[in-house]
């Protein structure tokens, strides 16, 4: 065979194979194109949209006039930021602990220390709750639960226990009040993924340790803490991602009030955006955002790889083996 | 041997207490939307004094405060019922031909698309909201339930994909092939075949996607400003703006009536509630 002839071979071949995969392509399409459309509409181009918004002064009318980085300027030297990132750094910080912490406790509590499964789902059913709560309810019971006068809840108990006054907490507590009321929404994810974990340690580890007349809290530290390890993790960067972005339960309780201190960035850009109708400048903090959960997860990925979960499908495995082709 | 036994119990009975203590507030929460919404006097907190139906009575009349008139309940829960029924019914198809694609369908780009959908599964759509309001005021849905039903079907595509692409992989690859034995094409087979195997899954979805489309409040809420529009949710956070240290009862009621359906799938399914609903998450 010539040179000549080989490269033609070569080149029908890679045709052959180009044309099977565009084929393959269309035979997918139908399933794939309602998914497709939406996920381009409203996850692709708004993030487009959000990078090229926070370079104009967009305001309600919706009208494009490019300001280059004024934005970020602004942002830079927005006096409020500087408060607002802060509040955010502390929001995250101690939701998380709350979430982990409180998480962690509430798994090893229910999966390890309680025996009877009716007890445990009892639990672990109330700790679902606030997760399950449509949260416009679910901050109803936080109002009801702090309100300001002496008959409010939280400040009779206080005042028939310990013989507190009564006080407005949510006037006087309120980056407190949002980190726990948000606690308590991760804690039940974190819960429910930690007793996975826990129910998949192999039974002889505890056995082992029986044997080794090891106490409930040798267990605890030296059989599940190492088993945690990479659930822990993988919730963190979890929740990071979804509280930095996240201002729904904030925005019900305090609206970021009084006067900005339990603002976080998330629903400082919100607030930009539809209570000052300033759309770019909005977008700019959105931007920031994005960028920061893009990045993280990619790297939640890149921890956590793909590899595992990537499978083909079997059918094609079988189809690609057999040379069948449908 | 003996002491050791002793501390266990002895922790052990710490931790019922911590639990139990821990536990009591937030039980205390719904019991409070129970006892509060019949009566008009509480004592401790959560102990009715007095049963009344009085705080019920925006189901057959409308709530006034001062000049203002709240829209009639029954409008705005038909349109909660719609919001949430469309976007199960799209979540549910959408989800259930794309999944089927990714799981048992080999084309270029599909790495490509499982990656993405990973990626966005972790990625918070609540992000994109001002830009979300840009593309439905563009497309002529904004103030429209159908746009809000569009974006959150949207935003819950990826996890429920992925959870369906996870059930169609565990169904066997013969059945499929018998079909196409039998003269089926892909879509046939699909329908026929394959969707019957994963009931229970599409269920699951389904149920999820109901109550996410109930519980939905941001969205409805930036993106939806005729009262005729409104949902349960928005009519309930504004009812909370006007009525909140004066009429905690008509929350409480108007909160309790919210949560039938939530309250309604705690009983069906309590089981199979953890290891569903996260299932999608940890793989």
């Amino acid at each position: 065979m010539s040179e000549l002839e080989a490269k033609i071979l070569e080149r029908v071949t890679a045709k052959k194979a180009s044309m099977e995969g565009v084929r393959k392509f269309f035979t997918a399409l139908p399933f794939l194109g309602p998914f497709l459309f939406l996920i381009i509409l409203f996850y692709l181009v708004p993030v487009i949209l959000t990078f090229t918004m926070s370079l104009t002064s967009m305001d309600y009318a919706l009208e494009w006039n490019f300001v280059g980085l004024k934005n970020f300027v602004r942002f830079f030297q927005d006096s409020s930021v500087k408060i607002v990132v802060l509040n955010t750094v502390k929001y995250v910080v101690y939701t998380l602990m709350i979430n982990v912490g409180f998480g962690f406790f509430l798994a090893v509590a229910t999966s390890y220390f309680i025996k009877n499964e009716n007890l445990r789902l009892a639990f672990q059913t109330i700790w679902m709750l606030p997760r399950m709560t449509p949260p416009v309810v679910y901050a109803l019971l936080w109002l009801w639960f702090l309100d300001p006068t002496e008959a409010g809840t939280l400040n009779s108990v206080l005042h028939k226990l310990f013989g507190l006054p009564a006080q407005n907490w949510i006037l006087n507590h309120p980056m407190k009040v949002v980190i726990v009321a948000n606690g308590l929404i991760g804690t039940s994810l974190a819960m429910v993924v930690f007793s996975a974990a826990i129910k998949s340690i192999p039974v002889d580890y505890f056995r082992a340790a029986s044997v080794d007349g090891a106490s409930d809290w040798d267990v605890v530290r030296h059989v599940i803490v190492p088993f945690l390890k990479w659930p822990i993790m993988f919730m963190t960067i979890w929740q990071t991602l979804s509280l930095i972005t996240s201002y729904e339960y904030i925005l019900l309780i305090t609206d970021g009030g009084p006067l900005n201190r339990s603002e976080v960035l998330s629903l400082f850009s919100y607030h930009k955006a539809f209570s000052n109708y300033e759309f770019g400048y909005g977008a700019a903090i959105s931007t920031v955002l994005v960028i920061f959960a893009v990045i993280l997860a990619v790297v939640m990925l890149k921890v956590f790889g793909y590899d595992a979960i990537m499978m083909r499908g079997e059918i094609d495995e079988k189809r690609d083996k057999d040379h069948i082709s449908f | 041997m003996k002491n050791g036994i002793k501390t266990t119990s002895l922790s052990r009975a710490a931790i019922y207490i911590l639990l139990i203590i821990l536990s009591l507030p937030i039980l205390l929460g719904y019991l409070w939307l129970f006892s509060g919404s019949i009566s008009d006097e509480l004592e401790f907190g959560i102990v009715p004094k007095r049963i009344t139906f009085e705080n019920w009575r925006f189901l057959w009349s409308d709530i006034t405060i001062g000049t203002k008139v709240f829209p009639n309940i029954w409008p705005i829960t038909l349109n909660s019922l719609l919001l949430s029924g469309s976007i199960t019914l799209l979540e549910v198809l959408i989800s259930l031909l794309a999944g089927y694609a990714l799981s048992r369908m080999n084309f270029p780009g599909r790495n490509f698309i499982l990656k993405t959908t990973i990626i966005l599964h972790a990625f918070p759509g609540v992000a994109l909201l001002i830009a979300l309001y840009y593309v439905l005021n563009y497309i002529g849905m904004i103030d429209k339930i159908a746009g809000v039903v569009l974006v959150k079907v949207a935003l819950e595509l990826p996890m429920a994909t992925w959870m369906i692409k996870g059930f169609f992989d565990e169904i066997s690859w013969e059945i499929e092939w018998a079909a196409y034995m039998d003269g089926c094409s892909r879509l046939q087979a699909w329908y026929k075949i394959i969707l019957p195997q994963i009931k229970p899954g599409i269920a699951a979805v389904a149920l999820f996607a109901f109550l996410a489309g109930w519980s939905e409040f941001i969205y409805s809420y930036t993106f939806i400003f005729s009262s005729e529009n409104y949902t349960l949710a928005v009519f309930l956070k504004n009812l909370i703006g006007d009525f909140r240290f004066l009429d905690y009862g008509l929350l409480a009621a108007a909160g309790l009536f919210y949560m039938i359906p939530v309250i309604a799938f705690f009983l069906i399914s309590q089981k199979s509630l953890a290891t569903i609903k996260f299932g999608g998450i940890k793989r």
